[in-house]
């Protein structure tokens, strides 16, 4: 028995807007940042369903989710050395209470 | 020695950066000694030159380096020296360093006397780049140089407002002259395609350009000539310039700079001789200026402005001369007339150092006991320039005014005999203010001193000069050494020299010792004598001597038609700039500032509000790429 297409979407879109909700909802910027890790892997999971069900055309959805890995990888280190050095600066680590650099 | 040439203007340079640099602290007095000590070297190099030049080499190109080179164009610093630059090296640096030597007595006193000598330097060194250029171009370089020194040193004394007024009008005649001189050079560029002296003369030979073009090339020389040697209508900043130190009137406006417009004519005899009428013109201009500024000396009573005017008149001689086609009696009057008047003006800067700064000739009289030297010297000057035997003005006046009779410009001629008689007249009148009757102020009288030997020396060197130049290079009269000299340049240049016999060389000398001998009477008789009384025939005279007491009243019609037209121009160019250029700028600038201001609200700093933005974007463009993937936008 094979799992439907439509199944899959239906739970990447789901995870996808529980990342989204997070990060618009959370002041924690840890927290922000595991909700971008949720909407990327929502975005992976998606990638890899039509990879499987479109497999025999095109393989490239699994390329790209590797690419999404890299790029993620890269976006957490980037986003921690940020709010590390943000913490550094100031004790808080919540994204509300850090403004000092608006127009 | 000609090989040596470059260092005759790098002495007084050096003279110029070691006074600039090292004067005001280190060097005080010794300031003048090392400038003067340059500019002796210079002239003892100008001499070897000189009689190297006299040795045979009569054309001689020193290149030093290459300025500028486009294509086949190319302009070289390179000095061309022929008999012309070499009495003209000559003169400039013997002149220069006996007034060097001179400064060092009567600048002593001054606080700025560092920077006198640096200036003065500085202007030898561009009066020299002027003459022994070989194009037009690094000859405008010296002639622009010159034209800043000038500027520098009649405005030394800047705290006055005389003196800074005088140097910014002379700066701007100046100017005005230059823009004829660029005009003459950008023509003669574009119609021979090259600026050195001897190509643009060679080619003129082999294909001798439109008449009317070469008119214009003329004139336009000429009107940068009537600049810098205070022609009319360009006369009127010469009498103002007097507002400098005595010496810078004596070096740069009487002896040399001001010389450089008739050298630039002498130099472009070829030219004028191609373009026929516009030697007219320059002899006329320079007939009819000799007669109006010898008008307006006859009354005036600041003895520098006397002087000054007699500048003015005796450079229109000059011009007379080269209008008529006798270059080399240009040139001659040229130096004899640096040699006297240079002498005229230091012993004029004798008599007003010795009574402490009066210029006033009303408040003088009596002082040859006083200042024997001074009064001895300025007394054969003045007899030179009054052109009497045998004193060097006598020679070299009557070869113009012989000039202008042989070559059949008989009402040129007379102006310059009616012009020589009120040079006597008013040399005379001058002299006896100055140094003849009872003292006028007593108290000044006083206090006068003979000056220091450091004064006098030059001015007895210079009175000797006076005495024996013209004798030593003008004789015989018409055939005199000046003529062999400079005779190959002239030829070169097509000039036909007419020798005129010996009975017409006596006859028209005769006629000029006579217009001297009567205006000097006029003058004794007036002054000494009172019979007329000086008074008596000024208010006899009433509008007439107004008119010469106010200079003919030539500076208020260039104020009130030149230079407030001018002011009108600039204030309007300047409310246009300051109102629609600047306005336009400034608008757009506070335009956008305040767009600025409005769109800098949007960066709260808040980073939920950043995201909630990029989720509200992509929403937004899913909804727009599924509608149009749906149709509802239409096709």
């Amino acid at each position: 028995m094979t799992v439907p297409l439509g199944a899959y979407i239906a739970v990447s879109a789901g995870l996808f807007f529980i990342g989204c909700a997070g990060v618009l909802v959370r002041r924690n910027a840890v927290v922000i940042l595991m909700c971008v890790e949720l909407m990327l892997n929502a975005a992976n999971l998606a990638l890899v369903a039509f990879s499987r069900r479109f497999g025999a055309v095109d393989q490239r959805g699994s390329v790209f989710v590797i690419f999404v890995f890299v790029i993620a990888a890269a976006e957490v280190a980037v986003g921690l050395a940020i709010v590390l050095s943000a913490y550094r600066n100031r004790p808080v680590i919540d994204v509300d209470e850090i403004h000092q650099m608006k127009g | 020695m000609i090989a040596l040439v470059w260092l005759i203007p790098a002495f007084p340079l050096a003279a110029f950066l070691i006074a600039g640099l090292f004067g005001r602290r280190w060097l005080g007095h010794w300031t003048g000694v090392i400038a003067s000590a340059a500019v002796g070297l210079s002239a003892l190099l100008s001499i070897g030159v000189f009689l190297e030049v006299l040795g045979g080499k009569e054309q001689t190109v020193v290149p030093l380096y290459r300025w500028i080179g486009v294509g086949d164009f190319s302009v070289n610093v390179a000095a061309l020296i022929d008999p012309l630059s070499a009495v003209m090296l000559l003169v400039v640096t013997v002149v220069s360093f006996l007034i060097f030597v001179y400064s060092n007595g009567y600048m002593a006193d001054d606080e700025g006397f560092y920077r006198f000598f640096a200036w003065l330097s500085l202007f030898v060194f561009a009066m020299l780049i002027l003459v022994m250029a070989d194009n037009y171009l690094l000859m405008f370089v010296g002639w622009e140089g010159v034209g800043l020194c000038s500027y520098l040193l009649i405005g030394f004394w800047f705290e006055r407002p005389e003196p800074y007024l005088a140097a910014k009008k002379a700066f701007v005649m100046n100017r005005i002259g230059d823009w004829g001189y660029t005009i003459g050079i950008i023509t003669i560029f574009l119609v021979f395609n090259s600026m050195n002296f001897l190509d643009v003369f060679h080619r003129l030979d082999q294909s001798a350009p439109a008449q009317n073009v070469m008119t214009i090339i003329c004139l336009a020389l000429f009107f940068g000539a009537t600049g810098k040697s205070a022609q009319l209508p360009l006369y009127s900043w010469l009498p103002d310039a007097m507002e400098g130190p005595t010496p810078v009137s004596a070096l740069i406006h009487a002896a040399t700079m001001v010389t450089s417009g008739v050298y630039l004519v002498a130099r472009s005899m070829p030219l004028f001789v191609a373009a026929g009428s516009s030697l007219e013109v320059v002899g006329v201009v320079g007939a009819i200026t000799a007669i109006f500024a010898a008008t307006i000396a006859l009354v005036q009573f600041d003895i520098k402005r006397v002087m000054a005017y007699s500048t003015v008149s005796q450079l229109g001689y000059m011009f007379l001369a080269l209008g008529v086609g006798a270059p080399v009696a240009a040139i001659f009057h040229l130096a004899t007339h640096a040699f006297f008047k240079a002498l005229l003006f230091l012993g004029s800067g004798s008599v007003i150092h010795g009574l402490g700064g009066e210029q006033d000739m009303r408040k003088m009289g009596g002082l040859r006991r006083r200042m024997p030297v001074t009064f001895w010297t300025m007394l054969v000057a003045g007899g030179a320039l009054a052109a009497l035997p045998p004193l060097a003005g006598f020679w070299s006046k009557d070869e113009v005014v012989t000039a202008a009779f042989v070559n059949g410009h008989a009402v040129l001629y007379a102006i310059g005999i009616i012009t020589a008689l009120l040079t006597a007249f008013y040399v005379t009148r001058a002299l006896w203010m100055t140094f003849y009757g009872e003292p006028r102020d007593q108290h000044l009288f006083d206090h006068a001193h003979e000056s220091p030997t450091v004064m006098t020396l030059p001015l007895i060197l210079l009175g000797v000069g006076t005495v024996a130049l013209g004798i030593a290079i003008g004789f015989p009269p018409e055939q005199g050494f000046i003529h062999r000299f400079l005779g190959p340049v002239v030829e070169a240049a097509g000039v036909v020299e007419h020798a005129p016999e010996l009975a017409t060389i006596l006859l028209l000398a005769a006629v000029s010792v006579a217009a001297g001998v009567v205006g000097i009477a006029i003058g004794v008789l007036m002054y000494v004598r009172h019979r007329p009384d000086p008074a008596a025939v000024a208010r006899a005279a009433g509008p007439l001597y107004r008119l010469l007491v106010n200079k003919y009243y030539i500076d208020e019609l260039y104020d009130h038609r030149i230079v407030e037209a001018a002011r009108a121009i600039a204030g309007a160019s300047w409310a246009f700039d300051i109102h629609i250029i600047d306005g336009l700028a400034n608008r757009l600038g506070w335009a956008l500032a305040m767009g600025g201001q409005g769109l800098r609200r949007l960066q709260t700093g808040i980073v939920g509000n950043y995201a909630l933005t990029i989720m509200a974007g992509l929403l937004l463009m899913l909804v727009a790429y599924g509608g149009y993937a749906a149709g509802i936008f239409g096709r």
